[in-house]
């Protein structure tokens, strides 16, 4: 047998009939067993009540049989020959906002109960946000006690003419409206002769036919490393972990991030050692790289063109589940988002939302138990995500309390922030001016191998030794610290110089001349850094170095135009990423000007 | 094999879930250890273990929680089990703490009840931050609310009303020291869904799992295997039966039920068409009370 596994959630309270509803569920698709109803009937009796209560079948806890509501999620189990689901059972109740969410981050589907004598109600409305901000892709609406309305078709209509219109504001892709009696079982399983106008199936019909596999993000291939398999006596290191978007194949070219190299899959192993062609979303798998590059836990797997973001800075929307105290622009919490973990400050509260109407209130403070708001929060180690509307698993993370250990609240991405235009800039006692020197950015391009870099040694050099302050940016050099995270990319490339571009900026602004050197091959980035130093009033020279490609081939002092040509590495400009000549630069340096000192030279004279 | 709609079959599906929650563990434990009784369960969860972490061996040792009245059938599967994987075995035993005095036992009773004493011990003793159940939500109403990574106490002790939310694959290990996590890597599997994975994938199971004739004892409803530790009450005489067993346990108080199932695929079959679940039938000690799991649950038992 060979059924999919689906995952519900429910939400409504006792007063809708929803633990009644998953009892007819179970009762009615034959996965009661005959003492479970035995220990029903007889609680029932000890309460005095005439029919089976179905609702007992679901609240499990004593305090909640006590106190008749459903305090947690409970998980209950049904099946038919097509599919196997799985229920998490969520309280209704405003108070317990925190479980619905807990209990609908995974969810395909989710079922919403409504009473058709009170029609939509703040917690329906309440309800299908969550479902929408959790990003459950299914919504099935119950309209439930349809016996208690006379089974009008008329009532129906309107109630799902009313949600239908609110549903508007919320970014539901497939939305089903069922009327139904689950006390007497219409339309829960089977469709019953009360309701004739109702074209629709019966609940359980449409829960084992929904389509829910295309649901995962299949395009974005995502490999969080969770754990490594070492086994020495086959020299054998495999990465662990469970795919969180996308497919991938051996021999793949794969980008590591943060460290941004790149290499290829060599072999994708499943549990226990199966050969795996093609490992996708949701599977957990062993991926096997044909370089040594030596990952840990926290470090992302994905395609050298397809990128998650990586930032400090991240936008996201939070459910806050802590009693002990509320959240607090200033707080810092541990941060778990897919296999990393590192500690994160909320910058801002944006705004509290109000969950019934979607009312922001952008003069709140803070957030308490079951409010949910737009934070900004700063991570200590840059995270690599997605949104949340985009991948689930890679745009979802939790907020842990350092000292008690509990889980405080669930965030979902909504992007990285843009935190500049926010921050307010604090103006210097002292003017460029008053300075002992004044500095400026002399910005040496062109291809790898072609001299820049022996030039800017010279040039920094010589003016160190005339008595003027500079200071050599190598790209390269800046690779290891400042810009380890960033790889080849077109956008991570941009990102480098954008980087490096205001690290200049602030040594000229110091009083220092700025000599930079790196292959910064696209136009666009350099005009970026030109206009940053325009925008400060700062001195911006762009020297392009002119050496034909064939010659730096020839020279090829790191070996890298070699490996590029073998294929070990790829992205790499001039061989198979583009180098884009600067259109009017300052300064033109070839070959036929003679030595680096007597470039060096030049620049100088440049500078004069 | 997965269809070209990147679909996992509900058992891939469930394996790639507990495969997923093992690794975590690994990965952010450091002293994690799998409880193993050589109960169908718990020989699930350890099958899935070597899975998750191939080609080497599984980065912790077992516990048994031993009663004192195994079946032998089940103290021989352990040792041979436990040998085949390459495992290391730590044994927490029920009679030490009876021989201390640190429980008392009562002669009418089975062991069970006895067993939390010995696994807090174990825990202590050896340290342990993880501990990995073999128990499923499906089993029971208190184990239906039961989180994936339950926090313990220094006192093993589980508070429903306040457990630490779970999202997505996200789980929460942190703890104190003394304090600990159990791990549920099967939390969402039904007792169907474990004998369909036994037959899919071949997992050894002991022989009292399958039909076998034996000597057993009808006592409140059920029926009882007559063992050594068994005492015999008025007016009760064994008699030969054909019978298998839904779970493995204190043999004085674990029942079993008459049937010719001898393979996996027989035992699926009638377990698809099963009206009992399998505590109601065969555990005398859960039908104490409504609320009998949930004030064990909170004095740290599974």
């Amino acid at each position: 047998m060979s059924a999919s596994l689906v995952r519900l959630a429910t939400a409504g309270s006792v007063d809708d009939g929803k633990s009644t509803l998953i009892g007819r569920l179970l009762f009615d698709s034959k996965t009661v067993f005959t003492d479970q109803l035995e220990a029903i009937e007889r609680a029932g009796r000890d309460r005095g009540e005439a029919y089976p209560n179905l609702a007992l079948l679901t609240d499990g806890l004593r305090a909640e049989r006590e106190q008749g509501i459903t305090i947690d999620v409970a998980h209950r189990y049904f099946a038919t020959p097509r599919r196997k689901f799985i229920i998490a059972d969520t309280p209704g109740h405003v108070q317990y906002t925190r479980n619905m969410v807990t209990g609908a981050s995974t969810a395909d589907l989710a079922l919403i109960l409504i009473d058709a004598r009170k029609g939509v109600l703040e917690q329906s409305r309440r309800h299908a946000f969550l479902a929408s901000l959790l990003g459950i892709p299914h919504l099935v609406l119950c309209v439930n006690k349809m016996d208690l309305v006379g089974w009008s078709q008329q009532r129906f209509e309107e109630i799902r003419e009313e949600f239908r219109r609110f549903a508007m504001k919320l970014q539901v892709h497939d939305l089903t409206f069922v009327p139904m009696s689950a006390l007497h079982g219409d339309n829960v399983v089977h469709r019953g002769a009360s309701m004739p106008w109702y074209e629709g199936t019966s609940l359980l019909h449409h829960l084992e036919q929904v389509h829910v596999a295309s649901d995962r993000n299949l395009i974005d291939a995502r490999f969080p490393v969770q754990y490594v398999i070492r086994e020495h006596s086959r020299d054998f290191r495999g990465y662990a972990g469970t795919v969180a978007g996308g497919v991938f194949k051996p021999g793949d070219e794969v980008a590591v991030l943060p460290s941004g190299f790149t290499t290829t899959v060599r072999a994708i192993w499943g549990p226990g050692g199966t050969t795996v062609t093609e490992a996708f979303a949701s599977q957990a798998v062993t991926i096997e790289l044909e370089d040594d590059l030596d990952l840990g836990r926290g470090d992302l797997i994905c395609r050298p063109g397809n990128r998650p973001h990586t930032s400090r800075d991240v936008d996201a929307m939070v459910c806050w589940f802590s009693e002990q105290g509320a959240l607090k622009p200033g707080s810092t919490y541990v941060v778990r988002h897919t296999t990393r973990e590192t500690k994160a400050e909320i910058r801002e509260l944006d705004y509290r939302l109000d969950v019934t109407t979607l009312h922001r209130d952008e003069t709140a403070e803070s957030l308490s138990l079951n409010e949910i708001g737009r934070i900004r929060l700063r991570a200590r180690q840059p995270l690599l995500f997605d949104s949340y509307r985009r991948n689930r698993s890679t745009g979802g993370f939790l907020l842990v309390d350092e000292h008690s250990g509990a889980t405080v609240a669930a965030g979902m991405i909504t992007g990285p922030s843009v935190t500049a235009s926010n921050v307010v800039w604090h103006t210097a006692a002292v003017s460029r001016t008053e300075r002992a020197t004044r500095g400026l950015t002399v910005w040496l391009t062109g291809l790898s191998a072609s001299g820049k870099s022996s030039v800017a040694v010279e040039l920094e050099r010589r003016l160190v030794a005339s008595g003027r302050p500079a200071y050599l940016l190598d790209g390269d050099n800046l690779r290891h610290g400042l810009n380890g995270n960033l790889g080849f990319s077109p956008a991570d490339r941009a990102e480098n110089v954008r980087r490096v571009a205001e690290v200049a900026k602030l040594f000229a602004d110091a009083g220092v001349v700025s000599v930079v050197s790196l292959i910064s091959p696209y136009r666009a980035d350099r005009e970026l850094a030109r206009a940053a130093h325009e925008a400060a009033g700062l001195p911006f020279l762009e020297v392009f170095v002119d050496t034909p490609l064939e010659v730096c081939e020839d020279r090829d002092p790191k070996g890298m135009y070699a490996k590029a040509r073998a294929g070990e590495i790829s992205g790499f400009t001039g061989v198979d990423a583009p180098y884009e000549q600067p259109k009017s630069p300052d300064l033109v340096l070839r070959p036929e000007n003679g030595d680096p000192a007597a470039m060096a030279a030049l620049i100088l004279a440049a500078l004069e | 094999m997965a269809s070209p709609a990147y679909e996992l079959t509900h058992l891939e599906a469930l394996e790639a879930e507990a495969v997923h929650i093992f690794r975590e563990v690994a990965a952010t434990f450091e002293r994690p250890v799998l409880l193993f009784s050589g109960g169908k369960d718990s020989m699930v969860m350890l099958h899935v273990a070597a899975k998750a972490f191939w080609p080497s061996p599984p980065p912790f040792p077992v516990m048994h929680v031993d009663t004192g009245h195994n079946f032998d059938e089940v103290v021989e599967f352990r040792d041979r089990t436990v040998d085949r994987y390459g495992l290391r075995l730590v044994v927490s035993s029920v009679q030490d703490d009876i021989d201390a005095g640190r429980v008392v036992e009562d002669p009418k009773a089975g062991r069970n009840r006895l067993q939390t004493a010995a696994l807090l011990r174990g825990i202590r003793e050896h340290a342990f931050d993880a501990v990995f159940g073999g128990a499923r939500r499906d089993e029971e109403k208190a184990r239906a609310k039961e989180r994936v990574f339950s926090f313990r106490d220094e006192f093993g002790q589980w508070d429903p009303r306040n457990q630490r939310p779970e999202l997505w694959d996200l789980y929460n290990g942190r703890h104190r020291k003394g304090e600990h996590i159990r791990v549920f890597p099967l939390s969402n599997w039904t007792e169907l869904d474990i004998w369909q994975y036994v037959e899919a994938e071949n997992v050894d199971l002991p022989s009292i799992y399958y039909s076998h004739r034996r000597p057993v004892v009808q006592r409140d409803g059920m029926l009882l295997a007559h063992t050594r530790f068994l005492t015999l009450n008025e007016g009760e005489s064994p008699y030969e039966a054909t019978v298998r067993f839904r779970t493995v346990g204190d043999a004085t108080c674990t029942g079993c039920v008459e049937s010719t199932a001898t393979s996996p695929g027989e035992v699926v079959a009638e377990v698809a068409v099963s009206r009992l679940t399998e505590r109601g039938a065969t555990r005398a000690d859960d039908r104490i009370s409504e609320a009998g799991m949930e004030d064990r649950k909170k004095e740290g038992y599974f």
